[in-house]
């Protein structure tokens, strides 16, 4: 059984990056961002095609955050300047995304084999891969964390939370919200493009549908990581967030041990987040689920 | 300081709800006015707030501060020059965030947002000084989320955050008429002294009648989006309730107004 815990430590570190994205949209932002589910196999597709073609994988990765910068820009441009509803932007995103990535990658599937990554290094040590590559992953999520922590302490970085938590007041007080939802879910998106782009690396492979129900898994993870480590501020949202992934995939690893079919995963997290949002109703309690803005 | 030219808005135009919100108004307003509006249900006081501050665009008309013409600047933008204290406490502060997080956003109002930390060492100190004013105990509070504090602490400390950042006018939405009559008499008495100690240019929208009378040195009677009654100095404080009842009572038939 404790075989499952370096996998589960790997995976939940490197999805950690997808969580920490989808909590400063859905939390911060109060924005439920569905870009994800296109901009994570847009990173992933980005920097495979890019290494494929023989660029290095650290200019394919940073190409790939701009991708995924540029996507989130985008449905946070359909939502604010156009006024399309929250929701329905991201699924616009994510079905025009789908397409892309396809265009990008001109087939379903590339392949890393024999191609140098940043991983390369790494597997090149006289040693297992697993426990450097673990650190790599930790010192990712660590480093995300960090920033945003940082970033959303800053002066522009308060404007952005006051733009999830009071839009009419940051107004007054000068503030483009248009502008700063626009750049927050780029931001999201950068960090949930980075995640596809080291996980299509780490794997070796780069799939278009390697992106679905990536937002649903996230959420698990931030509702798993939020029960564990109340979010009373930034700091420890985002703790919450890393802590949330890993325990999301030890808890899949788990299950998956134990006889859970990988086909029937999608619909054990989807459950999983249905309860947890069910919790709070059934039991009569106005507690605060998820807020959406522009729903 | 600010002068509103011909404004008009008209909501709902060329259907059966059309209403006239605003019709050809025009007001001057000088440096440090202390102007009281009043005026029944729907008689445009809000569209008029809403059309200063950037929040509704008029459909004719100009709007001027301080020289500079301002009619088509958005709220957002329009916050360089104006703040505003809503009727609701919730809506004048973030509730999920700190009390010095709220302070460092109101400081800097208008002004550029950059990547500098916000709260620095030097803004908590000088944000601890500041909320002794209020006497309220907020100084030993300031990493508590603002959602925790009363309504009129809220108002209160909405009222202290507009000065951080003086404005050429400050809007006054009924900022008292949700709180209890003992903390609305309290805040009122802190906006009337930091209005003085300021000589803060101020538009105040009132439902109480005795409010308007005490407070400022002018008051605006609007009905339907015109000004009815316009006074200022000794002619204001000579005013009573009972006199704009006997003269305006058939305008003012609303219920809110008569019983303050």
């Amino acid at each position: 059984m404790l075989y499952i815990i370096p996998i589960s430590l790997e995976q939940g570190l490197a999805y950690a990056l997808v969580a920490l994205g989808i909590a400063l949209t859905f939390r911060i932002l109060a924005f439920p961002d569905l870009t994800v589910d296109g901009s994570f196999p847009l990173g992933g597709a980005v920097a495979a095609r890019l290494i494929f073609d023989g660029v290095d994988p650290v200019t394919s990765t940073v190409i790939a955050m701009a991708a995924g910068f540029i996507a989130g820009c985008l449905t946070g441009i359909f939502a604010t300047k156009f006024k399309i509803n929250s929701l329905l932007a991201g699924i616009l995103m994510m079905t025009i995304l789908y397409s892309v990535n396809l265009r990008i990658m001109g087939r379903a599937n590339i392949p890393l084999l024999n191609r140098a990554t940043l991983f390369t290094t790494i597997e090149n040590w006289d040693m297992s891969r697993d426990i450097p590559v673990i650190i790599f992953f930790l010192v990712v999520a660590a480093l995300c964390k960090l920033l945003i922590d940082v970033f959303l302490h800053t002066e522009y970085g308060l404007a952005l939370r006051a733009t999830g938590d009071n839009e009419q007041m940051i107004r007054s007080l000068g503030v483009n919200t248009d502008t700063a939802t626009i750049f927050g879910l780029g931001l999201s998106n950068t960090m949930v493009a980075l995640a596809g782009a080291l996980i299509a690396q780490d794997q070796g492979f780069s799939d278009v549908g390697m992106g679905i129900g990536m937002i649903v898994a996230g959420l698990a993870s931030i509702i798993i990581g939020e029960a564990l480590f109340k979010p009373t501020t930034v700091v420890r949202l985002t703790f919450a967030a890393v802590l949330g992934s890993v325990v999301y995939r030890f808890i899949i690893s788990l299950g998956m041990r134990l006889g859970l079919a990988p086909t029937d995963l999608k619909m054990a997290t989807g459950l999983m987040v249905v309860i947890a949002l069910a919790i709070p109703a059934i039991r009569g309690k106005r507690e605060k689920k998820l807020k959406l803005r522009g729903v | 300081m600010l002068t509103l030219k011909k404004i008009t808005k008209i909501f709902n135009q060329g259907t059966q709800d059309e209403k006239r919100a605003l019709d050809n108004f025009s007001l001057e307003v000088a440096k440090s006015d202390f102007i009281t509006i009043i005026g029944s249900n729907g008689a445009g006081k809000t569209t008029l707030l809403n059309a200063i501050a950037g929040t509704i665009a008029p459909d004719d008309g100009q709007l001027i501060v301080h020289g500079q013409d301002v009619t088509r600047w958005p709220d957002f933008k329009m916050a360089r020059y104006i703040s505003r204290v809503f009727q609701s406490p919730t809506m004048g502060t973030a509730g999920e965030m700190t009390i010095e997080e709220n302070l460092c956003m109101a400081e800097l109002r208008g002004k550029k947002r950059g990547l500098k930390w916000g709260v620095t060492g030097n803004r908590r100190t000088r944000y601890k000084e500041i909320l002794k004013v209020l006497d309220l105990g907020l100084e030993d509070r300031l990493k508590q989320s603002v959602g925790m504090l009363s309504g009129g602490q809220r108002q209160s400390l909405t009222l202290l955050m507009t000065t951080l950042a003086l404005p050429r006018v400050l809007l006054l939405d009924e900022h008292t008429a949700a709180l209890d009559p003992r903390t609305a008499a309290k805040v009122m008495d802190l906006t009337d002294s930091m209005v003085r100690e300021n000589k803060l240019t101020t538009l105040m929208v009132t439902h109480n009648m005795n409010q308007a009378l005490k407070y400022g040195n002018r008051m605006v009677m609007l009905h339907q989006g015109k000004v009815q009654l316009d006074i200022q100095g000794e002619e204001k404080k000579k005013m009573t309730v009972a006199e704009i009842i006997a003269e305006f009572g058939q305008t003012l038939k609303d219920e809110t107004l008569l019983s303050a």
